[in-house]
């Protein structure tokens, strides 16, 4: 009976797959290109490497590289938000080393202010997000553009990691909660329970949207095309599962990174904190007009960065059982940067999604480790992240251009 | 039955909807508004015209509460109120459709129409399927039938489509009084139309449509009345039917200052 209505509906005209298609393709001719350069850049990335290297495409590189993008993408996660406004935050990379630092002081043993792995956590993290929160109102209240305030701030955060770890240069972690944030493997039955778990989630949650929908009377999208999306995310969720199972399994740390992508994909696409957001990134001067208050949200986004960071300082500082002085240094910055951008999101604002941080670590993070595995210098590495990096700033502003002119 | 309802409405005793008695502003030295008397009525569109500086866009500013102004009244539905912002003008039920239309480009037509008003519960959660529902509602209510999907971002419409969508957004929240700041003025001729005609939609569903425009062409297409200012002050306020398009270019240009009989403001006090 049900069946026989969505069999109905999905054959209606205005809803066929054929008539999506269509319009999809006329939305790629108008420049909105969406996931496609990503998902095809990928592809031809992982064909390269494993046709060099039979090794890359092996169960241990995969479990590897997951763990290595943990931190890079949940830092990206915040700066996509930071995006959305079109501002820049330029403090991250040194911030997440603060939560590192932090983190590190607050286990050692029998020092005077040891608190538990997880209150230690929580408070780092904490700290972060008011970091976040204090440049956020410089920019926000006082109006000191955003590169300059985070320009500050990387230089500040560094000195203070500077100042705090100057003395011993290296502060060892061997409390096992954080330790085991970046370093614990879900056994092969539990690594599928988690999957089960999720598709289950998302099954139902899909479910919820579609007879809603029904309820008040509005189109709901093609039933075949949402069952196909659903089987599409079980079959990727089970495979990685399956795939990380023939080694050591599934890391809690990507679990952790997943966790984050789908709970700030909520907060951006289904809250009006999310919806003021993009209102806010689009046009500014509309959104104050609508009576949203640009100044909270401001401060908020970079609340975000700041948190996201801190997550990000102590996957880094889990993964290395330790902090040191180049805690936050490297190419840390504009790897979370050209994450978020690589993977879709425009630094002009208001075009994005909190998935691009996924899709833009996994380019990046790709790229470095297929490098890494075919014995080349961190140099080719600099220089074809930096190649990849221009190919997806231009084609955002070519789809914007393009985009502005079918407006019309 | 016309000569009955003709005889219920004689022009002079309707009160009007929305009504403004010798409003004055100044900024510094420069008086911008001069004891000018408006007013509109349920139902009508009155056009606000007049030559740079003659003060519309003040005026209009003053009633939607974005300006304070120095001196004067506002009458709403036949009671004295004070407008001290655009909360109060909103609150009244007037909504201002500014030239530059306010809409995010990134957002869809949903997004758009309830932009700052989302409907959400207690987690902050949207939605959609309520604001999707009302928003083809209320786009169908005005007979805009030209966009063929409201979940595109506006950025792809054209600017009659964006007119409507901005349009529509105004008139969704139960508004009385929509003031709209020269809706035509980016446009094509088939797109003017299509605005114009839904400008007239607006004054028939009841509303009082204010329109400010520099095209007297499409004033007297859709007015029902015009209210001309020159020099921060009333020169004239004519019924369409009964004057000419010279006859008004005349009041913009060299119009003396009066009140117009019909509108003395001792009489309903």
């Amino acid at each position: 009976m049900t069946a026989a209505d969505a069999a109905a509906e999905a054959v209606a005209p205005s809803n066929s797959l054929l008539e999506i298609a269509r319009r999809r393709w006329e939305a790629l001719k108008a420049g909105d290109v969406g996931t496609l350069p990503i998902v095809v850049g990928l592809a031809g990335i992982v064909a390269f490497f494993y046709w060099k290297n039979e090794n890359f495409l092996t169960a241990g590189n995969f479990t590897n590289l997951m763990t290595q993008m943990a931190g890079v993408t949940t830092i990206a996660i915040g700066v996509v938000f930071v995006l959305l406004l079109g501002e820049i935050d330029l403090s991250i990379a040194y911030v997440s080393g603060v939560a590192g630092v932090i983190v590190a002081e607050l286990q050692i043993p029998d020092g005077s202010w040891q608190v538990k792995g997880i209150v230690a956590i929580g408070i780092a993290v904490t700290l972060t997000a008011l970091i976040g929160a204090l440049q956020g109102s410089f920019v926000a209240i006082l109006g000191v553009p955003s590169f300059v305030v985070t320009l500050a701030g990387l230089l500040f955060w560094q000195g203070v990691i500077l100042y705090v770890i100057g003395q011993q240069g290296v502060i060892i972690i061997e409390d096992a909660t954080i330790n085991n944030v970046a370093n614990y493997f879900f056994s092969d039955t539990a690594g599928l329970a988690i999957a089960g778990g999720a598709t289950g989630l998302i099954a139902a949650g899909t479910l919820a949207g579609v007879l809603s929908r029904r309820r008040h009377g509005i189109r709901t999208d093609n039933l075949l095309l949402v069952a196909g999306k659903l089987v599409f995310l079980a079959a990727v969720t089970f495979g990685a599962v399956i795939w990380a199972n023939q080694e050591r399994g599934f890391p809690l740390a990507f679990l952790i990174v997943i966790i984050f992508l789908v709970f700030w994909t909520w907060v951006a696409e289904r809250t009006t904190f999310g919806r003021h957001v993009y209102a806010v990134g689009g046009n500014a001067e509309a959104a104050r007009r609508a009576g949203i208050n640009i100044r909270r949200i401001r401060i908020q986004v970079f609340m975000i960065s700041g948190l996201m960071a801190g997550f990000g300082g102590v996957i880094f500082a889990a993964r290395l059982n330790s902090v040191d002085l180049n805690a936050g240094g490297g190419t840390l910055l504009l790897d979370a940067i050209s994450a978020a951008v690589i993977g879709g999101t425009s630094l002009f604002g208001g075009r994005g999604r909190v998935l691009s941080a996924l899709m833009g670590a996994l380019v990046i993070s790709t790229v470095g480790n297929g490098i890494d595995l075919l014995g080349y210098s961190s140099a080719i590495k600099f220089m074809v992240t930096g190649a990849i990096l221009l190919a997806a700033v231009t084609l955002d502003t070519i789809s914007r251009r393009r985009l502005e002119q079918a407006g019309r | 039955m016309t000569q009955a309802l003709a005889e219920t409405r004689p022009t002079t005793v309707i009160t009007p909807l929305l009504e403004t008695r010798g409003v004055s502003k100044s900024f510094g030295p420069v008086q911008a508004l001069i004891d000018v008397d408006f007013e509109v009525r349920a139902g009508e569109v009155m056009a606000l015209v007049g030559d740079n500086g003659a003060g519309k866009s003040t005026l209009i500013k003053c009633i939607a509460g974005t300006y304070t102004m120095d001196a004067g009244e506002v009458w709403f539905d036949g009671k004295q109120v004070t407008i001290h912002g655009p909360k109060d003008a909103a609150r009244l039920g007037i909504e201002v459709v500014y030239q530059d239309l306010a809409l995010c480009d990134n957002l869809d037509v949903v997004q758009n129409m309830y932009l700052g008003r989302e409907i959400h519960d207690w987690l902050g959660r949207l939605k959609e399927a309520p604001m999707e529902a009302r928003t083809s509602e209320t786009l169908r209510s005005l007979r805009v039938t030209t966009i063929s999907s409201i979940r595109q971002p506006v950025a792809s419409l054209s600017g009659g489509q964006r007119q409507s969508v901005a349009i529509g957004r105004a008139v969704m929240w139960n508004s009385r009084v929509v003031i709209l700041d020269e809706p035509t003025a980016a446009l094509g001729v088939a797109q003017t139309a299509q605005v114009l005609e839904l400008v007239r939609q607006l004054a028939d569903q009841g509303l009082g449509v204010v329109l400010i425009s520099h095209n007297l062409h499409d004033v007297f297409e859709v007015a029902d009345r015009i209210t001309v200012l020159r020099l921060g002050r009333n020169v004239a306020v004519f019924e369409r039917a009964q004057t000419t398009q010279q006859e008004v270019v005349h009041a913009i240009t060299a119009g003396v200052p009066t009140k117009v009989a019909g509108m003395v403001p001792e009489d309903p006090a």
